[in-house]
């Protein structure tokens, strides 16, 4: 992974000295709480409901085990002893006190970490896919590349005050993990004639108008991916909108201009770029940061391992997480794991000190000291030899993270909701919760197959309810909380926009409305290979909400 | 509104004459862009002002044939969180060559001057901010991981000894 050199260091000590000296002038009261905002939320210090949060940029979601336990003590010392993952592949903490802030980031700045602009109307954590440098369907690891972007945008003096946020995902596989087609950038790694490029998608987002990307270039050579990206978020920051926040998304600026027209202004001005403005990123940077990223060294290995194939034999609890939570690696004989922080019960993507420091201590004795935080909230173990699975499993089960539920029904993408989030119309961990509830029988979750359920306590949408194959939206309806479903959404490939079916429904009613749209698939499917969102494409969204207005 | 420049507090000799308002005949004055194109196009008479006042929304493309006799460019921030003008500023210094004083007006906080140096600006009518506190905003920072207008050189150059 990416270690830094003396000027990333410096950097970041120098970021610590200058939030330390922007709190002590707060804290005298020589800076307002107006003024104030914009330098803490550049710095992820949000004012929430009970107290500061602190959100923890993971670049690219990829953390060595030093990082993770250092994360595991900051919750310990300076939480309530727990974390929270974050869709963004990030981590925040929902009690430390605003004193303690520059203290927490000196003791992140040890590790190589920061808060940079891990909020604010700037350039957030670019995000990409969890399987990175590992999975079978990659063309190449995208890591060096986000890599080149965190460091292009860290600071970036012309785009620190955007009209709004704004948000880079980077694949580089078919299948893509990223959800670049949601992002207000998308970036899918290419080859054309032995070259690599980019395929730039803008204009995708979430929130409460969601929009699915426009594909603005179908190949942007590599050496000129970060001037093309100057000249697509230079047109957003002179022309996106800033008199309503909630038209402030570069996705509302191509709605308004129109797809063709955005291009041809993005297109008109990077033709417009000077020589001597253009980035011109040597060719010895770009392979510096790539040597970085080099794959571990892993010994040869049979694709077969007899120790795992008998240890499933002995557990059918460990053959069952084994089919659902392992993902296909490149090299024969290994595969990458899914950390599951999605047990019945606890708020999703909530890990404890003691989780984190457990997790680390097994990516450095099991898993080549590489850490993952996916974009659905799960840790991940990305290089683990067959061979170690049987016994990493047992330490995770252990520690109640042997949850066999990747991408399953009760793995769901859930933000904060109500009980934490100032903006939130509605709970959302109650009720998701209580859908787990109904699929907790591990048998009869497998049997259901990948189904992705994603809540949101808001139209703000940090739950990815638009994606969900079934979305769960809360909102507030004369003081009472009310919560839609949306059917047929997605966030791959073939990202699409889920649908309202109807009048929403109370909490209680949730659970039900839920099951009975489950079984009605399962009743419908042609065999158990028929994915839900693929068995909703076929027939239609009409049963399937006649089935969640059913009564039982 | 104390005038910073180079580190030190100078005195605006510079007087921003409003829309409508009648141009003095001598003396250093900046206009609004349309105005400053309107007196260079014939639109209306009156002595040719050596300072424009940009707004957020103007394009600093039209200035682009008068820059040479230009001698200061005001930006304004009518709002600290509106960043059009940090655009403006890049496109006035690296595209265009404006080589006169480019000076940052308006909501003009402490916290900003850092992204506004390196932007291409180089004079700053603060709100309340002293020389004190400005120079050392434009000292926190010594790492720049991208090029711009101004500031440090940019780290991947350092890296590779060019």
């Amino acid at each position: 992974m990416y270690r830094y050199d003396q000027f990333d260091a410096r950097l970041v000590a120098e970021r610590v000295e200058q939030f330390r000296g922007q709190v002590a002038r707060r804290l005298a009261g020589t800076l307002t709480e107006d003024e104030f905002k914009p330098l803490r939320l550049q710095n992820g210090v949000y004012l929430q409901l009970h107290a500061y949060m602190l959100r923890i940029a993971i670049p690219y979601g990829q953390l060595s085990p030093r990082q993770l336990r250092r994360l595991g003590e900051i919750a310990r010392d300076y939480d309530r002893g727990f974390g929270h993952f974050t869709t963004r592949q990030n981590i925040q903490f929902n009690w430390v006190a605003l004193k303690d802030i520059p203290e927490v980031l000196e003791k992140l700045a040890e590790v190589e970490m920061h808060a940079i602009q891990t909020s604010g109307n700037c350039i957030r954590n670019t995000t990409t896919d969890h399987f990175a440098g590992a999975a079978q369907d990659e063309l190449l690891d995208p890591r060096p590349w986000c890599e080149i972007i965190r460091q292009w945008s860290t600071f970036h003096p012309e785009f620190a005050f955007l009209p709004r946020k704004f948000k880079i995902a980077v694949t580089a596989a078919e299948h893509d993990r990223a959800a670049i087609r949601v992002h207000d950038v998308g970036l899918h790694i290419r080859e054309r004639n032995g070259e690599v490029g980019f395929e730039v998608w803008v204009g995708g987002g979430q929130g409460r108008t969601p929009v699915i990307a426009t594909l603005v270039n179908a190949f942007v050579p590599e050496r000129q991916i970060l001037d093309y990206l100057e000249a697509s978020m230079r047109v957003y920051n002179r022309y996106g909108r800033r008199d309503n926040k909630y038209k402030a998304r570069i996705k509302i600026l191509v709605t308004e201009l129109g797809e063709a027209e955005y291009i041809r202004q993005v297109e008109e001005e990077f033709a417009a770029q000077r020589e001597g403005e253009k980035i011109d990123l040597p060719r010895a940077e770009i392979d510096r940061i790539h040597s970085y990223f080099t794959p571990p060294a892993l010994a040869a290995k049979l694709a077969v391992s007899k120790h795992f194939e008998s240890a499933k034999v002995a557990d059918p609890a460990f053959a069952r997480w084994a089919r659902v939570n392992l993902h296909p690696h490149k090299a024969a004989g290994y595969t990458s794991v899914t950390v599951s922080l999605k047990p019945q019960g606890i708020a999703p993507g909530d890990a404890t000190d003691t989780q984190m420091e457990l997790v680390a201590d097994l990516a450095e004795q099991l898993g080549h000291g590489d850490i993952r935080v996916s974009h659905a909230q799960n840790l991940i173990l990305p290089h683990v030899a067959l061979d170690d699975v049987p016994e990493l499993y047992k330490a995770l089960d252990a520690a109640g993270l042997g949850a066999a539920n990747e991408s399953r029904i009760t793995d769901m993408i859930v933000c904060p909701g109500l009980d934490f989030c100032n903006l939130a119309n509605a709970r959302s961990i109650p009720v998701a919760q209580a859908v787990q509830a109904v699929f907790a029988d591990p048998a009869y979750e497998e049997d259901i197959g990948k189904l992705h359920i994603n809540v949101s306590g808001c139209i703000n949408a940090c739950g990815h309810h638009h994606v969900g194959h079934i979305g769960i939206l809360g909102v507030d309806k004369k003081g009472e909380e009310f919560y839609q479903i949306l059917l047929g959404g997605r966030a791959d490939e073939k990202a699409a926009l889920g649908e309202i079916v109807g009048p929403g429904l109370r909490a209680e009613d949730v659970p039900g409305a839920i099951h009975r749209v489950v079984e009605y698939y399962r009743a419908q499917r042609t065999s158990p290979d028929e994915k839900f969102i693929d068995a909703l494409e076929r027939i239609g969204h009409q049963p399937f909400q006649e089935a969640l207005y059913a009564a039982d | 509104m104390p005038l910073i420049k180079h580190g030190a507090e100078i005195a605006n000799d510079w007087t921003f004459v409003p829309d409508g308002a009648v141009l003095p005949e001598t003396g250093k004055v900046s206009v609004s862009l349309a105005r400053f194109l309107a007196l260079k196009r014939g639109q209306e008479n009156g002595p040719l002002p050596d300072g424009v006042r940009l707004g957020p929304a103007d394009d600093p493309a039209e200035l682009e044939p008068y820059l040479p006799e230009l001698q200061l460019i005001e930006v304004d921030f009518p709002k600290y969180t509106d960043g059009r003008g940090y655009s403006q500023a890049q496109l006035l210094r690296r595209r265009f060559g404006y080589a006169g004083e480019l000076r940052a007006v308006g909501h003009v906080l402490r916290d900003q001057v850092f992204y506004m140096h390196r932007s291409g600006f180089d004079a700053y009518e603060t709100r309340r901010a002293t020389v004190s506190e400005v120079t050392e905003a434009l000292a926190e920072l010594t790492v720049a991981y991208q090029p711009a207008a101004s500031g440090p050189r940019v780290a991947f150059r350092k890296r590779h000894g060019a």
